[in-house]
Order: C-alpha cells, then sequence, then structure tokens
C-alpha cells in the first residue's frame, strides 16, 4: 500500500506525536505542531493516536492513492477534494484506488493534518517518524514531501467513514489570538515599562513562523534593565550565557521582535527569556498566518495547570465522540 | 551559593546555577543533572545540562511542578558534596583554518560584520591583542576546551578553553546574524567556541572548518555508528591545525570509513586543573600524542 505525492504542497512533512529524551543533545522532540488536530485525524481513521501522518503548511498537497484507504484532514479550515469534489474535513472519508485527495485555498488557520489509515511506514529514527528538517533526520529521507515520492502507508484496522468531530470540539485560535503566558525565567530583566507592554500590546505574528518558532511583531519595544553583563554573555543586554531553551519560551533578541519556540525548537542560545506559552496553547500557535493578531495573557502556573485539563478533558470529550 | 529556580512554563524547570560562565558552574550543572538522571523521579521526561544552567523538563500530569521543584532542591543540596570529576574523553579534532569555505562565506555577509575590511579571524586576532593570524591560531589550538554545552541544533558542541579568563579569547557575535554558515565550521561567540554541526544560520565568527563530521542520521562514519551524535557534554576537545592536504585526505578517510578522531579515556579532577592548569593541560594532550 502506498500514496503518491503528485504535488508536495509548501512544506508537507510526516509527523507523529515526537520524539522527546534527546533535547540534551539538540534534537528537538518535534512532531505535529497542533497535535490535538494529528491525534483527532488518526482517532478517525482508526489509528493509534500518535500514527505519523502528514501536517501541510498553508498549501495542501496533492496526493493519489494506488489502494483504498480511510482518510481524515483535520486542522486549518482548507477545503478538502476528492477527485475535486469537496468533502467534509474532521470526518472519516473513504478513498478508493485510484483517486487523487487535493486541497483548494486555505480559508482559515495555518496547519492540516492528513491522516490515513495505517499511519505512514517510515522508517522509526530515535522513536519516532516524525520529519526533524534541519537535521535531516526521520520523516521520509528527513525531508519535506517532494513530487513522485511514494509513501508507505500501514496496515489499517477497519473502521467506520462518516464518523465525525463534532463542531464544538474543534478547538481553534480566535479573531485575535490569546496565548496564555507563564512570565518567569529572565523576566525580572525586563524593564517595568516592557513588563506592562508586552501583556498590554496588539502583537502580529511576522513572516518568520515556522516548526522551529514564531516571531511576533507590532508592539513596542522590549527594554532589558542594563547591568555590567556576566562573562560570557555577550554585550547586549538582552544576552546570558547560553542556556537550554524551554518549548513555548519567548525570547526578545535586541528587545524588538518576541520569538516563541515551537516543536522544532533549539534547544538553547543566549536570548534572555521572558516567559512561557503554556502547554495548552502550544497547538493554537501552529493555525496562526503571517500578519494574525494575536496577544499574550499573563497566568500562574496554577491557571497553566487548569488549562492543561481543560485540554485534557476536551480531548477526552473528542476521544468519547469516536469510541468505535 | 544556591541555584536560581524558575519555572518555563508548566512543563519546565529551569536552573541558573551562576549568571556568568566558569568550569565551576558548568561541574555544578554536570553533577546536579548526573544526580537528577540517577535519581529516576518519576514524571522526568528531558534532561538537559547547559553552560551554567540546566533544565528538567516534565509531564505535570505525573508530576506536579512544585514536587519536581522540591525534588531537584533536595539534589542540588546533595550535589554540593559531589567532588568535581568526571569521567570523559580528550578527543582531538582537526581544523583547516583559513580555509576557503568559510572565507567565501564571510565575505558574502561582510556587511553584517563589525569590521567588514578584515576577516573574522584577522578580527579575532587583532581585538584579542595578538600580533598575528598564526599567533592568534596558535593559541585556540594551544589548550583544551571543555564541551560545556551540546545543544542549539542537534549535535553542536559548545567549548569552553581551558586557561585562566584573562587568556580566553572572547569575540562579539556578529551585527546581524548570517543565513549560511558552512557545516563544519569552527565558530566563536562570546567566550564559546562552537562546531556548526549543520549548514544553516549562525551569529559566530568564522575561523575554519573541520573534516570530522559530528552528527550524521545516516550513521556512516565509524566514529558515529554508536550513535549519530558524537559530543557529550564533558568532552574534552584539542584542536589541531591542519592544511588543506591534510583536510582533503582526512575527508577521504571519513568517506571511506576509515578515519577514527584520535582520543583517550581521562579523567578530568576540576581541583587539580585549577592547583596548576597549564602543567595539567599539558598532560592532557600528553595522553592524544601518545606520551
Amino acid at each position: 500500500m502506498a500514496v503518491k505525492v503528485l504535488k508536495p504542497g509548501l512544506s508537507t512533512t510526516v509527523q507523529d506525536l515526537g520524539r522527546p529524551g534527546f533535547f540534551h543533545l539538540g534534537i528537538p522532540v518535534g512532531g505535529a505542531m497542533d497535535r490535538l488536530a494529528l491525534s483527532s485525524a488518526n482517532l478517525l481513521v482508526g489509528n493509534d493516536e500518535g500514527a505519523a501522518g502528514l501536517e501541510a503548511v498553508f498549501i495542501g498537497p496533492e496526493l493519489e492513492f494506488l489502494a483504498p484507504a480511510t482518510i481524515a484532514v483535520t486542522g486549518a479550515d482548507m477545503p478538502v477534494l476528492v477527485d475535486g469534489v469537496e468533502q467534509p474535513s474532521w470526518t472519516a472519508l473513504e478513498i478508493k484506488a485510484g483517486q487523487v485527495l487535493g486541497f483548494g485555498y486555505l480559508r482559515s488557520g495555518g496547519r492540516i493534518y492528513v491522516a490515513i489509515s495505517g499511519g505512514i511506514d517510515v522508517p522509526m529514527v530515535l522513536g519516532s517518524r516524525s520529519t526533524y528538517g534541519i537535521g535531516a533526520l526521520g520523516g521520509f529521507k528527513g525531508r519535506p514531501l517532494a513530487t513522485d515520492d511514494k509513501l508507505p502507508i500501514g496496515m489499517a484496522r477497519p473502521v467506520s467513514t462518516g464518523r465525525m468531530v463534532p463542531e464544538p470540539l474543534r478547538r481553534r485560535p480566535g479573531l485575535t489570538a490569546e496565548l496564555r503566558v507563564v512570565p518567569g525565567l529572565y523576566w525580572e530583566r525586563l524593564e517595568e515599562e516592557a513588563r506592562l507592554s508586552f501583556f498590554e500590546d496588539n502583537w502580529k505574528v511576522a513572516s518568520e513562523a515556522d516548526r522551529m518558532g514564531y516571531r511576533f511583531k507590532g508592539g513596542r519595544r522590549l527594554t532589558f534593565s542594563g547591568r555590567e553583563q556576566p562573562f560570557g554573555a555577550g554585550a547586549d543586554p538582552s544576552n546570558i550565557v547560553d542556556s537550554c531553551y524551554p518549548y513555548g519560551s519567548i525570547q526578545v533578541p535586541g528587545g524588538t521582535e518576541p520569538i516563541v519556540l515551537h516543536r522544532d525548537a533549539v534547544s538553547g542560545g543566549g536570548y534572555a527569556m521572558i516567559g512561557t506559552v503554556i502547554s495548552a496553547d502550544m497547538d493554537l500557535i501552529a493555525q496562526l498566518q503571517p500578519n494574525a493578531p494575536t496577544r499574550f495573557v499573563a497566568i500562574d502556573l496554577a491557571e497553566a495547570l487548569q488549562a492543561r485539563r481543560d485540554q485534557a478533558a476536551l480531548f477526552d470529550r473528542i476521544r468519547n465522540a469516536l469510541a468505535p | 551559593m544556591m541555584s536560581r529556580y524558575s519555572f518555563g512554563g508548566d512543563e519546565h524547570l529551569f536552573v541558573e546555577c551562576a549568571e556568568a560562565m566558569s568550569l565551576e558552574a558548568f561541574f555544578k550543572s554536570l553533577s546536579i543533572t548526573t544526580a537528577i538522571r540517577a535519581s529516576g523521579i518519576r514524571g522526568v521526561t528531558e534532561i538537559c545540562p547547559a553552560n551554567a544552567s540546566f533544565q528538567v523538563k516534565f509531564d505535570p500530569d505525573v508530576i506536579l511542578p512544585n514536587d519536581i521543584l522540591r525534588e531537584v532542591r533536595a539534589i542540588e543540596k546533595d550535589a554540593e558534596k559531589t567532588e568535581p570529576v568526571v569521567d570523559t574523553r580528550i578527543i582531538e579534532v582537526p581544523v583547516f583554518y583559513q580555509d576557503p569555505w568559510t572565507y567565501e562565506t564571510l565575505m558574502r555577509f561582510r556587511e553584517r560584520h563589525q569590521d567588514p575590511n578584515s576577516t573574522d579571524l584577522d578580527y579575532a586576532r587583532r581585538i584579542n591583542g595578538y600580533a598575528t593570524v598564526e599567533a592568534f591560531i596558535a593559541a585556540h589550538a594551544g589548550s583544551p576546551w571543555f564541551v560545556s554545552m551540546v545543544g542549539f541544533v542537534a549535535g553542536l558542541p559548545f567549548m569552553y578553553q581551558m586557561v585562566d579568563r584573562m587568556r580566553q579569547i572572547q569575540v562579539p557575535k556578529y551585527l546581524r546574524p548570517r543565513t549560511d554558515t558552512p557545516k563544519l565550521t569552527i565558530g566563536h561567540g562570546g567566550c564559546f567556541s562552537c562546531i556548526y554541526s549543520v549548514r544553516g544560520a549562525g551569529g559566530y565568527q568564522m575561523f575554519g572548518i573541520t573534516p570530522m563530521p559530528i552528527f550524521d542520521p545516516g550513521q556512516t562514519a565509524r566514529h558515529l555508528r554508536e550513535f549519530m551524535v558524537f559530543f557529550r557534554p564533558g568532552d574534552i576537545v584539542m584542536f589541531k591545525p591542519i592544511s588543506r592536504d591534510e583536510h582533503d585526505e582526512i575527508a577521504a578517510r571519513v568517506t571511506d570509513g576509515q578515519f577514527m578522531p584520535r582520543m583517550h579515556d581521562v579523567r578530568f579532577d576540576l581541583r587539580e586543573f585549577r592547583a596548576d592548569p597549564d602543567n595539567y593541560n599539558a598532560k592532557l594532550m600528553g595522553l592524544i600524542n601518545g606520551r
């Protein structure tokens, strides 16, 4: 069983839920940027939640199925076309051998997830099938898909088609995305004015926004208080002795544009981090387009844990809705 | 002095052992992270030592943030009694200084540099007070370096020069980062040298290139067969200046699967090093040279 790539899209990669355990060597966890979307798609087609699927950003691929399969597309709002005829997203669809899955223009959101019954059966590397592009590691030959690639597909379990994730359970960013942040790390190094403006200002996603991190622009400059820089840190007040970076941590090189690190994060560096986007809101970032209006909302750790429980409860409702 | 603790959201505990870089701060980070690994705390998913700090990633569904904080604080207390000793390796890394590839790249990004009219090496030589580039290279290759962190991208070692602070080479990073750096470039920024494990963006000054691969998911090179990442925190590195011919000869042996870096197991003791750094370094270098 295989799927042939007719058109690869802008950057379409094989992703599962990632490869924890190697961040201390600079190899990030990777995996789907919107985990809930990938897991939902997998459940729809009868896969394990963490099976490998495709993540496509802004432009969908065109795929020819060489054998029948059940598929589901979740995530961003992008018309799903089977042999040119629009089909519902967030729904298990039957595909016959020879049919072509394609996509219309993106309506909202940033990334779609395509799950195929049986999962994409590329080799496991360090415990995961996720593509880590910079390291040319995992996925399909360590890179985004290209025309004429043939994706191996695993053994499918029987599953009924037509099942769908109910509309209210599809979590999406609002018109202005609100990303909840726990201030910390080197937060105290910011001038008081910057601590206020960071949460007051309206930000927009900048053009440099990818699996490694999302950059934001449009807010006031964030000034770090001056100090005699510690040995080895570098001259700019935003510099620190190179340290680890948490996933979701926010750095502000030179004080101008905050960067939120995502699943393919660099594991460390020398820019002071001012806080961290909570785990429950990481999926939302995956669905932000360039120029998407965004606000950062300060919360404390207890609220972050509650948000995590809420996110887990949402996923439980999806699991229940899709239980065979 | 106790470390500074902070949370990185709901999944990370971030611990700064010291604000300034020093071998003492690095050893503190290494000994605490080693003890955390040994303790097998449930819910810990990643333990990442860095130069003078470290990070523990945890699953808050298994262990609550304040519980992991309490556990790590207790470990820090115990780890203070740990002797600053590490069983490690000393490794010789051949470096073709002033190579044509980094030269081509640095010329391409000259307008992003502090001193557009000189090369990265000549700039570093001048601001560090060396009369000639040759003397600067001799200093860079003349003492061992401690791998104090592996990361940024896959397998990239940050290396800290094992000499008195007064003699450490220091350079600022590029004014604006380059969008390109050749793979296996020897770079330097702040007080750290690094080896770029993959081609890509970078802000460190470029001094040369090594033919010795340090990260390869295909694991074709002999020294990468066990694992795709070569360096580990605590490794000790010696740079050996090589010519173009030697570079090409090593590169060919890498391709043939014949190349193995020269290396030796060693027990490093920070106290002995501190007592007489030059003599201690000479002994370390003697291990590589078979003396």
